[in-house]
């Protein structure tokens, strides 16, 4: 008699069967590799999925430069450390004009330096197949995307025509030009992923324990300034706090929580507790309601 | 310092607890507003794993687009897209994530609204129970009979039949049994394994977590209550095995593994197991994983398999066990729920995903069509958007399967139509089909290479297509005789000789239209067969079916020209009037005017008669032969 498989086991065995669809039916796949905890999950299962082969699809990062440093550091490593192929974009008409997150607002500076660079690079690649490491209960509108979610040749998502999916049988066709999003972890939570880090030992991001970090607060929300480039506005004089950071991305848009855990046991204890979502710190969704389903239409991951 | 020693405890207590929990995959369907994704919402919220910012965004929400005047709209929480919020309605599934002490839980959200039934089925694919909602003021509708028959028709066991908005009936009692009893008597043809009746209000909680001191009559368990206990393990470990063959593992010459996920069964190395379609067998060396090498994989664990003999395996193969194996067949009858606003065609091939395997497909017969009021079936020349039939495949080669009643992995389908990608039917395989004959093709030593040879060509199907009056025949004319001069052997296929006599039996609807074309290019193959270069000249209106006749036929054997003209032109041409009655609606189903015109995106030639004339464009076509080698040595 067999025990039967655990919540995590099940979640495993699904994201591999997804990637293995993937690799079997597409001709240029990619994963998207934006260094965080789901990405580093992803690229786990990726190890996983094909093992004893190295994941048979190159690594793309969008960078917007104005990532952590940590983040860049970890990422190169990474890719050394598994022999994968990297590839890096960023988009440089956006890069020459000087397109930051502080001058220009989150909104249009997602835009220009996440969401078209992003198609830029897919373009680029031709890629017809995109691994994402989103998950459904991140946000509303990613709690109504399918696993295999098909993008026009312009990348963009129409949520109100979504093929029908059923049972694990997922329709990989598409004409040149179009291609699919894959989200090997949309039925994984945010304690999932932790709970498999933790178990699975998986490397993440020093970024997300909490350590001293020089910060400034701003609306409410703790800014670690990463580097020189960060303004100061009058008044504002970087601490030093113990502090850590529930998701990741770029450094002035993503607010650092105040914790103590500093070992992945008591991330997760915190987790455990928590009273806001990870949504909650990253600045760009809070623009409006309904912001990333339209962000997700124009062609954001 | 306390505080973090406490976490650790909790923690440590946590993992040892959830490491044990059960899964749970039910959805919540029913009809429009009867409060199926207020319950969810609700669920969530009690739940309390609702975070302090996401209860922020519902209550603003609820001020903007709340249906409850001033209370929480629940539904909110779910209906993420902004069609929805605006318009108050689930147009798509979604999918929610919850725990409790007992169990955790994914909880599909499904639309009630008839036009979006094919998300509903989506949600109800991977579920292993149905939380049915009832309107306790409307009682049982259509839609609600729609829905527990899909539940059925997709394997769910479980059925939670929730009489909802049961505040609204002042908590009557004696209208919940009626409820109750309409329903289960309904629901007698489908042999559910359980059927709970709960009386409830999403929206303000009675006996969805808590008991409801409304309803003192009521001595079952609350929704979550049930929800929490109810068995559904069904254990696939201890069924045959089944391993779909998902890709093939080559990393170097030493390393050739098979890469899937257990459906069913478990297996060991030394298992003896058969590729299901040719019977071919080895044993099981090793099962590889970047863990290291296990001594056993159970069902739904997804593993890489090594063999012990060098056997004809790949995408799409199913290993098995030898002493039960599938059906093998080309053949195979199945329940299909139609998903595509353009209606099913009898004839017409789509493409059949089973497991990992994908083959041609058309519907050779409509059994039936389902009427969802009265489960009866009925007489049917084609299924709409959502409607449920029982069909005839007829696939383009064999498939190892299951019956869906036995196993849902190698038992169910999905039809994608060929042009335009799309996922137009679900199907559950009832039983297969022995033919009734076997056909195998005689090799014959008169072939159609040594026919060709005889006439000093090579034949081909010269495919004209183009609105009526666009000038097909006149120019297909054209080039028979300029052929004939130049001592080929050519055949005409148009409507004079083909509707008046092999196709009398046909009329104008879609479906005659399909069966036209099929009978068309089948003529024409059997032409080339013989050698000979076949001119059709048939309006044929639909991508589709070109598409089908050209696959038909081996590469470069089918030339579609494309005569085109816009129809401003051809209907002020109007050769025999057919326009004029047409338009006046003495004739139905006329191309161009209330039937439509796909035209080819990539024509073998497009010829605009705009420009040139009929003569100068029957010597491209006749060039356009030479050159591709069709007229042999000149
Ligand atoms: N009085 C009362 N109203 C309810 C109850 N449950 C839901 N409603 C209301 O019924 C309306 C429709 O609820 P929804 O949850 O959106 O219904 P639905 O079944 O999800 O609708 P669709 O997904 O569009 O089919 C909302 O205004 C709810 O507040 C209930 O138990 N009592
Ligand atoms: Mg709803």
């Amino acid at each position: 008699m067999n025990k039967p498989l655990t919540h995590l086991q099940r979640l495993e065995a699904e994201a591999i069967f997804i990637m293995r669809e993937v690799v079997a039916n597409f001709e240029r796949p990619v994963m998207l590799y934006s260094i965080g905890k789901d990405s580093s999950v992803m690229l786990h299962l990726a190890r996983k999925a094909f093992y004893p082969a190295p994941p048979p699809f190159p690594l793309l990062h969008v960078d917007t430069t104005w990532k952590f440093r940590d983040m860049i550091t970890f990422r190169d490593e990474t890719a050394r450390k598994y022999d994968l192929k990297l590839i890096v974009h960023t988009n440089q008409e956006g890069r020459d004009q000087g397109i930051n997150p502080f001058d220009h607002g989150s909104s249009h500076y997602t835009q220009v330096m996440k969401t078209q660079a992003l198609k830029q690079a897919l373009d680029l690649g031709r890629y017809d197949a995109a691994f994402g490491g989103a998950r459904r209960d991140e946000e509303k509108s990613r709690a109504k995307e399918r696993i295999f979610s098909f993008r026009s040749a312009s990348h963009a998502w129409d949520p109100k025509n979504q093929r029908p999916e059923l049972w694990s049988l997922f329709n990989t066709r598409v004409k040149p030009g179009e291609s699919i999003r894959v989200f090997p972890l949309s039925n994984w939570t945010e304690l999932d992923i932790w709970q498999y880090i933790l178990s699975e030992n998986i490397e993440i991001v020093p970024l997300y324990f909490a350590a001293e970090r020089p910060v400034v607060q701003r609306s409410d929300q703790w800014i670690m300034v990463d580097d020189a480039r960060m303004a100061l506005q009058p008044g504002e004089k970087p601490e030093m706090r113990m502090v850590r950071f529930r998701t990741l991305g770029c450094y002035p848009l993503t607010a650092a929580i105040e914790s103590e855990a500093t070992t992945l046991e008591t991330i997760v204890a915190e987790m455990f507790v928590a009273r806001t979502s990870e949504r909650q710190g990253r600045l760009i969704d809070h623009d409006e309601t309904g912001s990333m389903e339209l962000k997700k239409r124009e062609g954001y991951f | 310092m306390d505080q973090t020693l406490d976490h650790t405890k909790a923690f440590a207590e946590f993992i040892a607890h959830s490491e044990g929990k059960s899964l749970l995959r039910f959805l919540t369907c029913g009809s429009v507003d009867d409060g199926k994704s207020t319950l969810i919402g609700r669920l969530l919220y009690d739940s309390k794993r609702l975070f302090e910012d996401q209860l922020a965004t519902l209550e603003a929400d609820s001020e903007k687009f709340g249906t409850t005047e001033g209370d929480i709209d629940f539904a909110l929480l779910v209906d993420g897209l902004v069609a929805e919020r605006e318009q108050g309605i689930t147009i798509d599934v979604a999918y929610r994530y919850f725990a409790t002490d007992q169990r955790r839980f994914i909880v599909a959200d499904t639309p009630g609204h008839e036009q979006y039934t094919r998300n509903m089925a989506t949600g109800a694919s991977n579920s292993d129970l149905a939380v049915l909602l009832v309107d306790a003021q409307a009682g049982i509708l259509t839609q609600t009979r729609r829905h527990a028959y899909i539940v059925s028709l997709l394997g769910i066991r479980h059925v939670i039949l929730a009489v909802n908005k049961i505040d609204l009936i002042g908590f009557d009692e004696e209208r919940f049994v009626d409820i109750r009893n309409e329903f289960a008597e309904f629901a007698k043809q489908f042999d559910f394994e359980s059927i709970v009746t709960i009386p409830m209000s999403a929206r303000y909680g009675d006996n969805v977590t808590d008991r409801s001191a409304n309803t003192p009559w009521y001595g079952g368990p609350t929704l979550l209550e049930h929800l929490e206990t109810v068995s559904v393990d069904e254990n696939l470990s201890d069924k045959p095995f089944r391993f779909p063959v998902q890709w093939v593992n080559r990393p170097n010459a030493d390393f050739r593994g098979y890469t899937g996920t257990v459906a069913e069964g478990t297996v060991e190395p030394g298992d003896r197991v058969v590729v299901a379609r040719t019977g071919q067998a080895a044993n099981i060396s090793r099962i590889v994983t970047l863990d290291g090498d296990l001594d056993q994989a159970q069902a739904q664990t997804a593993v890489t398999l090594t063999l012990d003999a060098e056997i004809d395996a790949s995408r799409g193969d199913i290993l098995v066990a030898p002493e039960h194996r599938p059906e093998v067949s080309d053949q195979i009858a199945a329940h299909i729920i139609w998903m595509s606003e353009e209606e099913l065609l009898p004839g017409r091939p789509y493409l059949l995903k089973s497991g990992t395997r994908t083959v041609g497909a058309a519907v050779s017969e409509l059994k039936h069509q389902v009427d969802v009021e009265s489960i009866k079936e009925l007489a049917a020349k084609t299924l709409g958007l959502n409607d449920i039939g029982l069909v005839n495949l007829s696939l383009s080669e064999p498939i190892a399967f299951d019956l869906y009643d036995d196993n849902k992995t190698t038992g169910s389908f999905i039809l994608i139509d060929r042009f335009t990608n799309a996922t137009v039917a679900a199907g559950m395989i009832r039983f297969g089909l022995r033919r009734a004959t076997n056909i195998h093709w005689q090799a014959l030593n008169v072939n159609r290479d040594s026919r060709a040879a005889l006439k000093g060509q090579k034949p081909c199907v010269l495919w004209f297509t183009g609105l009526s009056g666009a000038g097909k025949s006149t120019i297909a004319n054209l080039v028979e005789s300029k052929l004939h001069l130049m001592g080929r052997h050519t055949y005409m296929l148009d409507g004079d000789n083909i509707r008046h006599g092999l196709n009398r039996d046909l009329g104008f609807t879609d479906a005659d239209r399909v069966e036209n074309i099929r009978r068309v290019a089948e003529t024409a193959k059997l032409f080339v067969d013989a050698g000979v270069i076949v001119l059709v000249s048939f309006i044929s209106p639909f991508r589709s079916e070109r598409r089908m006749a050209r696959e038909m036929l081996d590469e470069g054997e089918f030339l579609e020209i494309f005569v085109d003209a816009p129809l401003a032109v051809v209907e002020e041409r109007d050769p025999k009037g057919l326009y004029k009655k047409a338009r006046a609606g003495e004739i139905q189903h006329f191309t161009g005017i209330d039937s439509p015109y796909e035209a080819p995106l990539e024509p073998d030639l497009l010829l605009d008669t705009t420009t040139a004339d009929a003569n100068a464009l029957a010597d491209q076509i006749v060039e356009r032969l030479m050159k591709g080698g069709y007229l042999g040595a000149a």
